[in-house]
């Protein structure tokens, strides 16, 4: 069966298995050349990609929810989505989300995913205690900072490389509201966002949109999206999920999200905030998911795909590397319509993550000739920044440029080595970068 | 919540939990408010079905030990049991590979064991108790193959052939008992148990379709389903097909 990522781009022909049984799963895995696990595909690129997939579909069972402490043990197939339905209205909430909910554990631990908090809390990996991991050899252990440490740096952020994550355990957020509430600030440029960003420095949950179409002094233009929980005495753990309200049933053709259509878009979408600046309460939904809410919305770029750019560079020189990226879209006459920036925290001691201290953008471009020629442009641009690509979103980079920007992977392959020396667990990914 | 504590909470024993027809249907009992006795062979798994039900869905879950070709594990199930379930849920079922059950008579006996045979130690017990009590319901999961033998696997279509017209005699008695007995026939579905064979994609039904199927019919108090619905109008035809030709047939 083909397969492919959120972005549609590649597409590979796969054998696809799927079993509950770990005793059965260990033989696979023993019988098996190669064999990549992954979940709901929603990393955008080749990440999740392999001629032998192992689906974690059926690994959707709770073990165990402590409800005092709020600690959640579940096996990796269970999603983001079916654990808010549960921990929400039991007060507790994910400590690290990133926008959808359509993830699985494993997922958010293989892509140590990182969320609108990440400036204060870190990466999801962070609140991981321990992870029950089939390896290689068919045999399963278990890692944590505790056991196995070394395998565990490897596993979380290790885009399923190191072998087929069962279980984990992990920390929850205490909650007393199902509310945000949420601050919404109307930017005029790129250097006023990045004041802002200073300057709302202490909101737990940050993120903005750039207006891509934007020229010239308006360049950058954005919102902000500041979110606290409500912290209000009155207990609301009322939890609506919000229906999936559009749907893109097909892919349109690629003439429909043209150049024109999509700077119209940007405009209107920094129109709708009147204000410079709204202060209001909204539901987790709204606030952490807003493009949940189109069903298939990775089908509006068509059917030839699309790429997600997310890209992260220190601060020293950001504003000026910002602006040049932002001036290569428009050299290049390209509109991304999802842009999102915001600041990250520092770097975690997970060998594959991605976060590290400085600036993230995140930018959707449908796939052609241009917009591939684009990202190399894009990733000298970053290169010479000291910055580094996203895994989960990368379809297309060089090693060259991934070995620069990663420069734990040392460390992972030294792991990857011992755990699995004959390279086993291999992405199409991981083929093209040599990881 | 008070609410709850005056309630009698409904419970149903599924035999053969840890199966993936099983499972789903489990989970839907559970959405309608059951408490569940689990019984199966693997205790392991079976305790974190229970755990994933007791957490999705605030009902309990509780697990016992029940191998069906052990008698005296079936006795002891029998035995333990505080009070009398509302109904029972029977999905056990082993496929076998029909040129070993051809060829070695003990695997046939073990296919046709697990099947039938044995199943009606458990059922003919929950079948009187019912009677005497004058409610509860019986549910078991047979399958299409037993609408006609093929020589893809006859012997396993056999015994649930078998397994049907006991199930519709079993109705035919307790219908005036108040006891609902229900007869699920799935075709392909996509489990444990057909993860080595090449199943047919529009005609393969997820266990979780087969689940909602059942609630559906229980609540409407259907007294036989095919699931998918599909299979009910390709077995009336297969059926119908004059044995002359049938014999030639390759299906």
């Amino acid at each position: 069966m083909y397969i492919s990522g959120w972005g549609n781009f590649p597409k590979v022909n796969s054998v696809i298995t799927s079993y509950s049984d770990y005793s059965k799963l260990q033989e696979i895995v023993k019988k098996s050349q190669i064999i990549l696990p992954n979940g709901l595909l929603r990393s955008y690129g080749d990440s999740a990609l392999s001629e032998n997939t192992f689906s974690s579909k059926r690994l959707n069972k709770f073990l165990n929810f402590d409800t005092n402490r709020g600690i959640l043990h579940a096996e990796a197939g269970v999603s983001l989505k079916e654990i808010n339905e549960i921990t929400i209205p039991k007060g507790w909430f994910l400590p690290v989300t990133p926008g959808t909910k359509y993830i699985t554990v494993g997922g958010a631990i293989a892509s140590d995913v990182h969320g609108k908090n990440h400036h204060k809390s870190g990466t999801f990996g962070k609140f991981v205690n321990w992870i029950k991991l089939l390896i290689a050899d068919g045999s399963i252990v278990n890692c944590s900072m505790a056991e196995n440490t070394d395998l565990f740096r490897a596993t979380i952020g290790g885009m399923g490389l190191t072998g087929i994550i069962l279980e984990a355990e992990f920390q929850l957020q205490q909650i007393n509201s199902s509310s945000i509430v949420q601050k919404t600030v109307k930017t005029k440029n790129l250097d006023e966002l990045l004041e802002k960003f200073e300057k709302y420095k202490d909101y737990t949950y940050s993120v903005s949109w750039i207006d891509t179409a934007s020229r010239g002094k308006n360049s950058g233009r954005a919102l902000l999206f500041l979110g606290e929980h409500d912290t209000n005495n009155e207990i609301d753990l009322e939890y609506n999920q919000k229906k999936q309200i559009l749907n893109v049933p097909f892919f349109p053709p690629k003439f429909f999200l043209n150049s024109f259509l999509l700077k119209e878009l940007n405009f209107l979408y920094f129109l709708k905030e009147l204000k410079e600046e709204k202060d209001f309460s909204t539901d987790f939904d709204s606030f952490f998911y807003p493009l949940d809410a189109i069903l298939n919305w990775n089908r509006i770029y068509g059917k030839s795909g699309f790429a997600q750019y997310q890209f992260v560079i220190p601060f020293e020189n950001a504003s000026e590397t910002l602006k040049l990226v932002l001036k290569t879209l428009s050299d290049f006459g390209l509109y991304s319509f999802v842009t999102v920036l915001k600041v990250f925290g520092e770097e975690n001691e997970f060998y594959l993550s991605f976060p590290k201290k400085g600036y993230t953008l995140a930018m959707d471009f449908a796939i052609s000739e241009k917009s591939l020629k684009m990202f190399d442009k894009l990733d000298e641009i970053i290169w010479n920044a000291g910055g580094r690509v996203y895994l989960t979103k990368d379809a297309r980079m060089s090693s060259e440029f991934f070995k620069e920007g990663y420069t734990k992977l040392i460390q992972f392959k030294e792991v990857k080595q011992k755990f699995d020396p004959n390279n086993k667990f291999q992405s199409l990914q991981s083929k093209r970068l040599g990881i | 919540m008070s609410k709850d504590f005056l309630e009698i909470r409904k419970k149903c024993l599924i035999l053969g939990a840890s199966s993936d027809i099983a499972q789903a249907i489990s989970e839907e009992f559970a959405k309608k408010g059951f408490d569940l006795i689990l019984a199966g062979r693997n205790l392991d798994e079976i305790n974190k079905i229970a755990n994933n039900l007791t957490i999705r869905f605030n009902v309990q879950a509780q697990t016992v030990y029940y191998n069906i070709l052990d008698l005296n594990s079936q006795a002891k199930l029998i035995e333990d049991l505080k009070q009398l379930p509302d109904g029972i849920i029977f999905s056990i079922g082993y496929l076998g590979d029909q040129k070993e059950v051809e060829n070695d008579f003990s695997e046939a006996k073990k296919l046709i064991d697990t099947n039938f045979t044995f199943a009606i130690y458990s059922l003919n017990y929950f079948a009187n108790e019912f009677e005497k009590r004058k409610s509860g319901f019986i549910i078991g999961i047979g399958s299409v193959a037993g609408e006609r033998g093929r020589k893809k696997n006859y012997i396993y279509g056999a015994s649930k052939a078998a397994f049907h017209a006991y199930f519709s005699g079993l109705r035919n008695r307790l219908s005036s008992s108040n006891v609902f007995v229900m007869t699920v026939k799935p075709g392909f579905v996509r489990t444990k148990m057909t993860e080595n064979l090449d199943l047919p994609g529009k005609l393969t039904a997820e266990p979780s379709e087969i689940a909602k199927d059942v609630m559906k019919a229980f609540k409407k108090k259907k007294d036989v389903i095919y699931s998918k619905k599909i299979y009910r109008y390709m077995f009336l035809i297969i059926k119908h097909i004059p044995e002359k030709i049938f014999k030639k047939l390759d299906l």
